[in-house]
């Protein structure tokens, strides 16, 4: 199936190594991955797996030691440049002296889009995220979610057909984060990206997934890439179901392959 | 209710203990003196009066606070603020070179610190000069600067304002490097990924970033600034400025100016930082910032 949509990301025998103090590290190791357009991919694994640091490879905030990975048939290097992709980190990291018009705009400015432009994409990508009617508020005056979706209108205001999110939920409370994933689908579902999500949430990945992505520490490599069966249209309480309970049960057999579960 | 609780109470409280030992030490300090003129006029006063008359000399050595803010009330309020006599007079003299000095020592530890935080060598060559600049004692560079100024022709303003910006472009500086280097990791990364230009990263986040720790170095630059101002007017031949108002007290041994020219720099100080205090919170409020 992903084979015949063109890859955004195809990465082949990709290893990083970093150098530290206790010696070296291999965060990643032999990761072959390609991931299609319009995908919904989840990495899921312990800490130190490298679910984060393959992220980090994509974007070029880190340098692959070993093997090869492509974005868009570009080094990452070169994809950055073009702004290939919006990225969401594990905290909004918002500018707390911006307001969140002026957070979304940021990128915008960077690029240099003329201020009629700027004014027409972050009218709709704060319509996108449900957060018009707080343009002029401050951060610290958002709740932990609403701060987080202002940073995923920040990333989607890029307009860039690839959105790299790293744990993006994982410092909200448990019904906060189902109410941004059911949202995340629906975004998913009207702009047609291909979305890469760093969690270590069996349920979040399972229900957001197109395909999951199960890591492993000690070296940081792919243990298993299971494919959802599961329809598109996806309501919350598609959770109880069967079919979902197989998936998350597969994706806990492949954690345990990958020895997640020992200390 | 709650800035009486918090604030005033416990600060009124030090201040009349500060002054009740004030009291003891000026009657304790300038007893001798009395007793020996008392004994020369062959007077035999009692020990209320005795009392009184130790805080009443013209020239104490130690004088009572009441003296001081009687002297102090005179100098500000009663005399024409253009008559050399006036302490508004003297203090408008140190404040403008003191102002002048800060604003030249602002600008210059900025722009180190720019320097600093992009410049790799300048990281490594300029940081342990600024820092051994700053263990020279002010008192020992200063007359050097009013002379050789004065040999090239440069008086009046400019040299005091100098030895103003030497004491206080250090902490600007330290605090600017501080201030540019604060941003999160995260902020950076995102910059990173948005392939922004270094100047675009500069103005839009590390400038930002920095404007707290600008306004907290600037209060200790203001004070140092002063500091410098006052120092600078005492090897100048005391013209005018609380520096020479000090030294010519202690020429004419006025212990009474020296004490009331030491509160009029209190004040200008206070007031100093008071105002710099208050332009941070208005430009972190214009900036966004939560109230406290």
């Amino acid at each position: 199936m992903t084979a015949v949509k063109p890859a955004v990301v195809a990465a082949s025998k990709l290893g990083l190594t970093f150098q530290t103090n206790d010696g070296p590290v291999q965060a990643l190791s032999n990761v072959d991955l390609t991931i299609g357009k319009g995908e919904f991919v989840s990495f899921i694994g312990p800490s130190g797996c490298g679910k984060t640091t393959f992220l980090r490879v994509i974007a070029d905030l880190e340098k692959p030691t070993s093997g090869s990975i492509t974005i868009n048939g570009m080094t990452p290097e070169q994809a950055r440049e073009k702004r290939a992709y919006g990225y969401v980190f594990q905290a909004a990291a918002l500018f707390p002296w911006r307001t969140i018009e002026r957070n979304v705009a940021l990128p915008l400015e960077i690029i240099g889009l003329p201020k009629a432009e700027q004014a027409a994409r972050i009218k709709r990508t704060m319509e996108l995220v449900n957060l018009a009617g707080f343009e002029k508020k401050y951060p610290w005056q958002l709740s932990g979610g609403m701060q987080q979706r202002a940073s995923i209108a920040r990333a989607l205001a890029f307009e860039a057909d690839l959105l790299l999110m790293d744990e993006p939920f994982g410092a909200l409370d448990e019904i906060v984060r189902d109410h941004l994933n059911e949202q995340l689908l629906q975004l998913w579902a009207a702009t047609d990206k291909t979305i890469c999500f760093v969690t270590h949430s069996i349920p979040e990945a399972v229900y957001l997934s197109t395909r999951i992505v199960v890591m492993s520490p000690r070296p940081g490599r792919v243990t298993d890439v299971i494919e959802s069966t599961l329809p598109r249209e996806r309501p919350l309480d598609i959770r109880e179901t069967p079919e979902f309970l197989a998936i998350a049960a597969r994706v806990r057999d492949g954690l345990r392959a990958g020895h997640s579960y020992e200390d | 209710m709650d800035t009486l609780r918090s604030k005033i109470i416990p600060v009124t409280t030090i201040l009349l203990i500060i002054v009740a030992i004030w009291y003891v030490g000026a009657v304790a300090m300038n007893a001798p003196f009395q007793r020996d003129m008392d004994s020369r006029n062959n007077a035999t006063p009692g020990t209320m009066e005795f009392i009184g008359k130790t805080l009443a000399q013209p020239k104490p050595t130690l004088p009572a606070p009441h003296q001081v803010a009687q002297n102090f009330f005179e100098n500000t309020f009663t005399r024409k603020i253009t008559s050399n006599r006036s302490l508004v007079y003297h203090a408008w003299v140190t404040l403008s070179s003191t102002l002048l000095g800060f604003a030249f020592g602002t600008v210059l530890g900025i722009v180190i610190a720019v320097g600093i935080v992009h410049v790799t060598t300048l990281d490594r060559s300029l940081m342990p000069w600024i820092i051994a600049s700053q263990t020279i004692p002010i008192l020992a560079i200063a007359p050097m600067v009013i002379v050789v100024l004065a040999a090239v022709g440069i008086t009046g303003l400019i040299p005091k304002a100098l030895i103003s910006t030497y004491l206080s472009f250090f902490p600007v500086a330290v605090g600017m490097v501080k201030g540019l280097r604060s941003p999160e990791l995260m902020h950076l990364d995102l910059m990173h990924t948005y392939n922004a230009s270094r100047s675009q990263t500069f103005w839009k986040l590390r400038v930002p970033a920095s404007v707290p720790f600008l306004f907290a170095s600037m209060k200790v630059a203001v004070a140092a600034s002063l500091v410098g101002a006052i120092v600078g007017e005492l090897p100048t031949g005391a013209v005018a400025g609380i520096g020479a108002k000090l030294l010519a007290g202690a020429y004419y041994s006025q212990t009474i100016d020296i004490w009331s020219a030491l509160v009029a720099g209190s004040v200008v100080a206070a007031l100093l930082v008071a105002l710099v205090g208050l332009a941070g919170r208005l430009v972190d409020r214009a900036m966004g910032g939560r109230p406290a």
